[in-house]
């Protein structure tokens, strides 16, 4: 296997968050009734026209400057014809020879800390088409146009990745980059963000070898599973002495195995000429200047000033920077004066760990930024410790009170530091721990530790437990 | 430039048109005839003009990124041969 040099290029679908569709205004709100957000654009009813929505241009732009591409201030849309169903027109208008975005790229960081610039090709808009259910109906298909007519952004890479996982790595980067610019939801299960994986494999040194595209993959998990079976395949194919031909596969996520749609021999042949319906694209110097102003601070810039403004360290400021949602959740709670480190801690520890077992996201957790804050604070200050800041936490995800005060005084969890209260549980464990006393006393350092356990429990760990330590060491002289 | 039959055959299959054998050699004749007039444009000399992609020096008109469509389902389905559950329904098709 190790002689075999794996190539992979990537096209990624991305819907785009407008509004209205990209060449009428019927609404692009995933999940409503068949049909019900289609309009006669949509629909390709005699005589009706696209108008180009504003809103979907500006997010074309937006991508282009984040990833450093050329921007072209005239670019073309062109019909791309072939008969489906779900395709009412009998084209579907994408750009062909002059895209939007040209060029660019994003650097990914693989596990092992390398890292790889990812060259772009192109993005270019399109329109999505509809939907078919073939399940639905015992002798006819259904068909839905309310997705007809979605903006899509498709971005294109060169063919330089060289294993899955920097395919991987790439897709997921795009997917934090296309959120961040809130550009597109990223909600892969509604098909906001499909990519399409060419694979080929080749002797290094040798010429690009036959490739297949996998269509349509919307998890990481699968893009995995589904290039690993690729990959496999193909060596398999050219080992045995066959040929690779080009096709477009599916992959099947119940057998983890690829399996080919369409081959070469009958692929479409879309002739795609200039949509005579739409005349050049054309962003003017007003339009791009104010997209410019309004870029958000990318990732990396705000992995940076994590670091230098809240003196994080970089895996932190890395993880916190990831995405947008994660990075606001923790600048609006430092923003209500809790302690910076400490509350990358709770984010990257207790929250990220309750969120992926509850499978919510981190704008759906139930403890608000402040609210983290308010426990952050209690810990800072001593009221409670790190122990008991957990079952607080847990009450606020609960909606067990508003702020972390509230649990505290409704369960009476604060922190006992009063000396007269913890001698008085000191001496009552001392009472009955005759044996681990005359361990400490015969050099045992274990048996503190266990007299210290014992303490804890007894005050409900509320007790202060570098007090109590001090507290015992004082008693048994 | 000369069509085979076997591009009209493909060409008319890629525009889902049926052309029976009979009709092949009508609509060859009138293809090439299509592609003589194409040559004659290209004999045109055009060094220094700047290629067009349409015929108006125009420029795509942009609208604000709004919701004006309202739900018109009852009414757009009318002309539909078949529709059902809200559903367009066409000949079973599986890929």
């Amino acid at each position: 296997m190790s002689q075999w040099e794996i190539v992979i290029g990537l096209e990624t679908h991305v819907q785009l968050t407008t509004a209205s569709k990209i060449f009428s205004g019927a609404s692009t709100a995933f999940g409503a009734e068949p049909n019900t957000q289609a309009s006669i654009v949509d629909l390709a009813m005699p005589g009706a026209l696209p108008v180009m929505n504003k809103g979907a241009a500006e997010r074309a732009v937006k991508f282009g400057l984040a990833i450093g591409a050329n921007i072209n201030r005239r670019s073309i849309f062109a019909r791309k014809n072939y008969f489906y169903p779900d395709l009412p027109k009998g084209y579907q208008i994408s750009q062909f020879e002059t895209p939007i975005v040209q060029g660019g790229g994003l650097t990914i960081t693989l596990v092992d800390g390398t890292t790889k610039f990812i060259e772009l090709t192109r993005a270019h808009l399109e329109e999505d088409a509809g939907k078919s259910v073939h399940d639905q109906f015992d002798r006819e298909s259904g068909v839905d146009l309310n997705r007809a007519g979605t903006p899509l952004l498709e971005i294109v890479t060169e063919p330089v990745m060289r294993s899955a996982k920097e395919a991987i790595a790439y897709a997921k980067a795009l997917h934090g980059l296309v959120r961040y610019l809130d550009i597109c939801d990223g909600n892969m299960q509604e098909g906001s963000f499909r990519c399409d994986v060419n694979v080929s494999v080749r002797k290094p040194g040798e010429p690009f070898g036959t490739r297949r595209e996998i269509k349509n993959l919307n998890s990481f998990k699968f893009m995995q599973q589904a290039i690993d079976y690729e990959v496999r395949w193909q060596i398999e194919q050219i080992e045995d002495g066959k040929k690779i031909v080009q096709a477009t596969v599916l992959f099947n996520p119940d057998t983890g195995e690829t399996r080919a749609m369409r081959t070469k021999e009958d692929a479409m042949d879309y002739r795609y000429f200039p949509d005579p319906d739409l005349p050049p694209l054309v962003i003017d110097d007003a339009m791009f200047d104010r997209i410019k102003a309004a870029m958000p601070e990318l990732p990396e810039a705000k992995c940076a000033r994590f670091q230098s403004e809240f003196k994080l360290p970089e895996y932190d400021a890395r993880l916190l920077s990831l995405d947008s949602a994660t990075a606001k959740y923790f600048e609006d709670a430092v923003k209500s004066g809790a302690d910076a480190k400490l509350v990358a801690n709770w984010i990257i520890g207790e929250l990220s760990a309750t969120l992926n077992r509850e499978e919510k996201t981190i704008e759906q957790s139930p403890v608000s930024a402040e609210q983290l804050a308010s426990v952050v604070a209690r810990i800072s200050d001593g009221t409670i410790s790190n122990k008991i800041a957990k079952t607080v936490f847990e009450s606020l995800w609960n909606g067990d009170g508003k702020t972390a005060d509230d649990v505290i005084a409704a369960k009476g969890l604060k922190q006992i530091s009063d000396v007269g209260a913890i001698e008085k549980i000191v001496e009552e464990v001392l009472a009955k721990s005759a044996a681990q006393i005359a361990d400490y006393k015969s050099g045992k350092e274990k048996a503190l530790m266990s007299i210290v356990g014992m303490v804890m429990k007894a005050s409900a760990g509320k007790a202060n437990p570098a007090q109590v330590n001090e507290i015992i060491k004082k008693k048994l002289g | 430039m000369s069509l085979s039959a076997q591009d009209i055959e493909r060409i008319a299959h890629l525009a889902r048109i049926r052309v029976t054998p009979d009709e092949v050699g009508q609509v060859q004749a009138k293809l090439e005839g299509i592609f003589k007039l194409i040559d004659d444009m290209q004999s045109v000399n055009t060094k220094g003009v700047e290629p067009m992609s349409h015929g108006l020096d125009m420029v795509l008109r942009l609208r604000d990124d709004a919701v004006t469509e309202k739900n018109d389902r009852e009414n757009l389905q009318r002309n539909a041969p078949q529709a059902a559950e809200g559903y367009f329904l066409v000949p079973k098709v599986i890929e």
